[in-house]
């Protein structure tokens, strides 16, 4: 049979099947942690942005999120997220917040530092199905001296970016535990501590996370009042409808 | 003279109201499976409204399409409950169109004098299809790329002129932006019209001849002295009353997705699909949306790639043919032989789990699944031709005839590099094909009371 | 099918009770629809007020700046171009802006909320072209009755310093004054009208 491309594609979506895990959030293999994600926890939300101004926004754009959009979503006044915004226009003036949560990272230059360009970060929560992995992420990394940045994360192996967040966490060893039997366990041992302890990195984590999720879609804040509102209406018309049909239905025998 | 009046002398109005819609005799026992006509009728109208309100803001543009959809998302005043509509919308038009051709298929509603009428539909099916295809490409996410270019590709494995034609389709090598844009013109213009024409066709030919019913009464052949059918009963007032109610049960399951779980747990809204495509990068699974899933998992149950899209195909196809394979005259299943009833349900079963294995990674022993439902699959169509007359049939020549097709199917796919678990996997599953044709053939050859019809009474019961 | 022993009452009430509470699911629903045709939040953001520094803007001097896809002239006038606007109402169509578009602070002779300070749309108001700043005093193509102003190229409509149109010119009206604040003595925000007018 000629081999042609298609054959190789097919054979690669085959063997790719075959090869990846069915759990498919986690590409570390590790079954991800709970997050526990509330997003009516507005001042964790708020904190999530904080840090992910501080520490992310740097490299990973929000660039569908508008900050005004988050103010109001946070119960912020505009006021108060004008000192999260960093990132200039065109005009060489700062981005009011109608502006879009862009950063300033040139793609050449981020491809050149870590082979690839840091992804946008809008909706990765809603790619990765929800919060889990995310969280288990950022409580993930250890130290690996066979990697570039000295690191890496037990649920995105051979991850391509530093853990910036190591000055808060400290460092993680992974510890492999194989008990003779096939069954592998692995855990993470802090080894150098960071300037919070694990409860308060732990509520690091949580709030990001929060955060990430909230910005992935928005509009879930409020989707669900209207979706009561709109099922109480149905039920109403339901039993209305049901009794016009039931009178009428009378003549039929 | 009244307005009414004026209309009518120049316009059938009155006419056709009367004609279609209040002098229109339905039978007067249609069930819940008789909603799904006019809930796909809703769908469609569904899809095009906000369709149309999408594409205010959508950008048919490789750059710009993903971040059209988030500016929708968030930027546009209400964009969110509009694109969820729009989701929703097409993962319930598949969900209401399955049910409303399995009831075809069990009341025996694709048989004459309704054969156009399951020609049309099974059309619109088609166009449906490709319609949620193209559509599928717009968000231009990973999963619309990768799926997209999966599919396209199979139109390279036809001989000679393959890669020509998927060329020619794309627009370019690969999935790029000019694909984009005619998908757009497609799907937004050219199909919707289609689909619309095909609907009011699909209506004509059924209003022609007349509405089956669950017990497959001829309705016109018992009529009172104003030529009214005994059973039938004007479609207004009752059945608009009656569609109204189930509008509103399918708006409560509509909405509570829309408002509560739009993604439809990854299925109607999937993951993968909220990274913008990237021509470098192949995710780890690609498989198409649910509603294609059956015909996927027929896809990759023949190994050769031109076999396997031409039995694709044949799956779609086989389906036009079924009101000349079933001769039967009994049109509902509640007067056919048992065996028939037994057939009914290993086709739906078989469906469901052809379209579950769709979703899922490969692995040998769902492989080998997929396998064995396609079979089973196939095979339906020429046991339904066997139960035309059950009488008469020779179960067990066909029995012999069809189990020893399967085993050549099997001799020509059997490998020697088969693994030891393939290899028995591959001898246990044999007993699915085996005992589908033994509980639809050799059960009403040798249990006399399989394989007894019951008479089709003269009117139509409750 | 008996006619007799149909409640019409009930079923009139049916058919208007259903109708009633399906016509106000229809209005909910096309709340949304109608909705999104209302500005995005990227039309709002695009048409947010701008900020203006005119620290820099020398005396006599005029710069453009845009705001909502159009053009803002600011303009620094001296005393001596103040001093001239009474001179000229005879000439004017419609001197005290009774016409024109401005807001209630820009309803004055400079038609501005500080005089030095002319914030104006650079639209001229018969067929929308940008008018010439013309600030010189009698120049050979204006005339010697020319005291400074705006002079629209395309069919020649002339406004004063305050943008009022003179007569026999195309334009019928002065020209447009956007809303605007002062931020501070140096900033002048247009866009929005600020806290007291």
């Amino acid at each position: 049979m000629k081999l042609n491309s298609f054959k190789l594609l097919l054979a690669a979506a085959f063997l790719s099947f075959a090869v990846a895990p069915s759990a498919y959030s986690a590409s570390g293999g590790e079954p991800n942690l709970d997050a526990d994600v509330d997003l009516s926890d507005k001042v964790s939300l708020a904190r999530g942005a904080k840090y992910y101004a501080n520490y992310c926004m740097g490299c990973h754009s929000l660039e569908f999120s508008r900050y005004n959009r988050v103010a109001a979503d946070l119960g912020m006044e505009e006021g108060d997220i004008k000192p999260l915004i960093f990132t200039r226009d065109d005009d060489d003036k700062i981005h009011k917040p109608g502006a879009l949560m862009v950063n300033a990272i040139r793609t050449k230059d981020a491809i050149r530092w870590f082979g690839i360009a840091p992804p946008d970060l809008t909706v990765i929560a809603r790619s990765r199905g929800g919060g889990d992995w995310l969280y288990s992420y950022l409580k993930g990394f250890y130290r690996d001296d066979t990697r570039p940045f000295g690191v890496n994360n037990l649920y995105f192996s051979n991850v391509g970016m530093p853990h910036v967040l190591e000055e808060l966490q400290g460092v993680q060893a992974l510890e492999v535990q194989d008990d003779g039997k096939g069954n592998i366990t692995k855990t993470l041992k802090l080894v150098e501590p960071g300037k919070m302890g694990a409860g308060e990195y732990d509520q690091v984590a949580k709030d990001l996370t929060n955060f990430l999720v909230y910005v992935g879609e928005p509009a879930q804040l409020h989707r669900t009042f209207y979706g009561i509102l709109t099922l109480l209406f149905l039920l109403v018309l339901l039993v209305l409808s049901y009794f016009l049909k039931k009178e009428f239905w009378k003549d039929i025998h | 003279m009244s307005l009414l009046n004026w209309i009518d002398a120049r316009f059938p109005a009155t006419k056709v109201w009367n004609e279609h819609i209040a002098e229109y005799y339905a039978p007067k026992n249609f069930n819940f499976f008789y909603f799904f006509g006019s809930l796909a009728m809703l769908c469609l109208v569904l899809q095009i409204v906000t369709g149309i309100f999408l594409t205010m803001h959508y950008k048919p543009d490789a750059e710009m399409a993903f971040a059209s959809v988030e500016y929708i998302m968030r930027d546009v005043p209400g964009g969110w409950f509009i694109r969820y509509m729009h989701s929703t919308g097409a993962s319930m038009f598949f969900i209401v169109i399955y049910l409303h051709m399995f009831r075809g298929l069990i009341y025996g509603s694709f048989k004459g004098p309704r054969e156009l009428v399951w020609l049309i539909g099974m059309l619109i099916y088609l166009a449906l299809m490709a319609e949620a295809f193209m559509g599928y490409l717009l968000p231009w996410g990973q999963m619309s790329f990768w799926g997209a270019q999966v599919i396209i590709n199979l139109f390279n494995t036809i001989p000679f002129i393959g890669d020509v034609v998927s060329t020619t389709i794309r627009g370019d090598f690969v999935i790029s932006d000019p694909t984009l844009n005619r998908f757009f013109a497609f799907h937004v213009v050219a199909v919707p019209l289609i689909l619309v024409g095909l609907v009011f066709v699909h209506i004509v030919a059924l209003h022609t001849v007349g509405s089956n019913n669950p017990d497959g009464v001829d309705i016109k052949k018992l009529k009172d002295e104003k030529g009214i059918p005994l059973d039938g009963i004007p479609f207004h007032p009752y059945y608009t009353v009656k569609d109204i109610v189930g509008v509103v049960v399918f708006l409560i399951v509509f909405f509570f997705i829309v408002f509560f779980v739009p993604e439809g747990g990854g299925y109607f809204i999937e993951h993968a699909n909220f990274e913008p495509a990237n021509a470098l990068k192949t995710p780890e699974h690609i498989a198409p949306v649910w509603y294609f899933t059956p015909f996927y998992t027929v896809l990759r149950a023949v190994p050769d790639p031109w076999y396997g899209t031409l039995a694709m195909f044949a799956a779609i196809a086989v389906l036009f043919v079924l009101p000349w394979l079933d001769k039967n005259p009994i049109k509902s299943v509640r007067y056919r032989n048992k065996a028939h009833l037994i057939n009914l349900t290993w086709f739906a079963v078989t469906f469901i789990v052809l379209g579950m294995l769709g979703v899922m990674a490969v692995t040998d022993t769902l492989k080998e699944l997929g396998t064995r439902g396609t079979q089973i699959y196939f095979l339906f169509f020429a046991v339904t031709y066997v139960h035309s007359r059950p009488q008469q049939a020779n179960y067990l020549m066909w029995f012999v005839i069809l189990m020893v097709s399967v085993l050549f199917w099997d001799f020509l796919r059997y490998d020697a590099s088969f693994t030891a678990n393939q290899s028995s996997l591959f001898w246990q599953m044999l007993l699915l094909p085996a005992a589908y044709l033994a509980s639809t053939l050799l059960l009403p050859h040798f249990v006399g009371g399989a394989n007894k019809e019951k008479e089709v009474p003269t009117r139509v019961t409750g | 099918m008996a006619d007799t022993g149909v409640d019409k009452k009930r079923r009139r009430f049916l058919i208007g009770a259903t109708s009633a509470v399906g016509a106000v699911g229809v209005a909910a629903i096309a709340v949304p629809f109608i909705g999104s045709l209302t500005p995005s939040a990227r039309a709002l953001a695009a048409g947010a007020p701008v900020e203006v520094d005119v620290s820099k803007l020398e005396l006599g001097a005029m710069m453009s700046v845009e705001w909502q896809g159009k053009v803002v002239f600011v303009v620094n006038r001296t005393k001596e171009m103040l001093a001239k606007l009474p001179d000229i109402v005879p000439q004017l169509k419609d001197p005290d802006s009774d016409q024109s578009i401005q807001p209630p602070y820009a309803n004055n002779e400079a038609r501005a909320r500080e005089a030095e300070y002319l914030v104006m749309l650079g639209k001229c108001t018969h067929l929308g072209c940008a008018p010439k700043y013309r600030p010189e005093v009698a120049p050979a193509d204006l005339g010697a009755d020319w005291k400074g102003g705006f002079y629209c190229p395309c069919h020649g409509s002339r406004f004063d310093l305050s943008g009022r149109v003179f007569k026999g010119a195309p334009a019928g009206t002065n020209m447009e004054i956007p809303p605007y604040y002062f931020i501070s003595d140096s900033m002048i925000l247009i866009g929005e009208n600020g806290a007291a007018a």
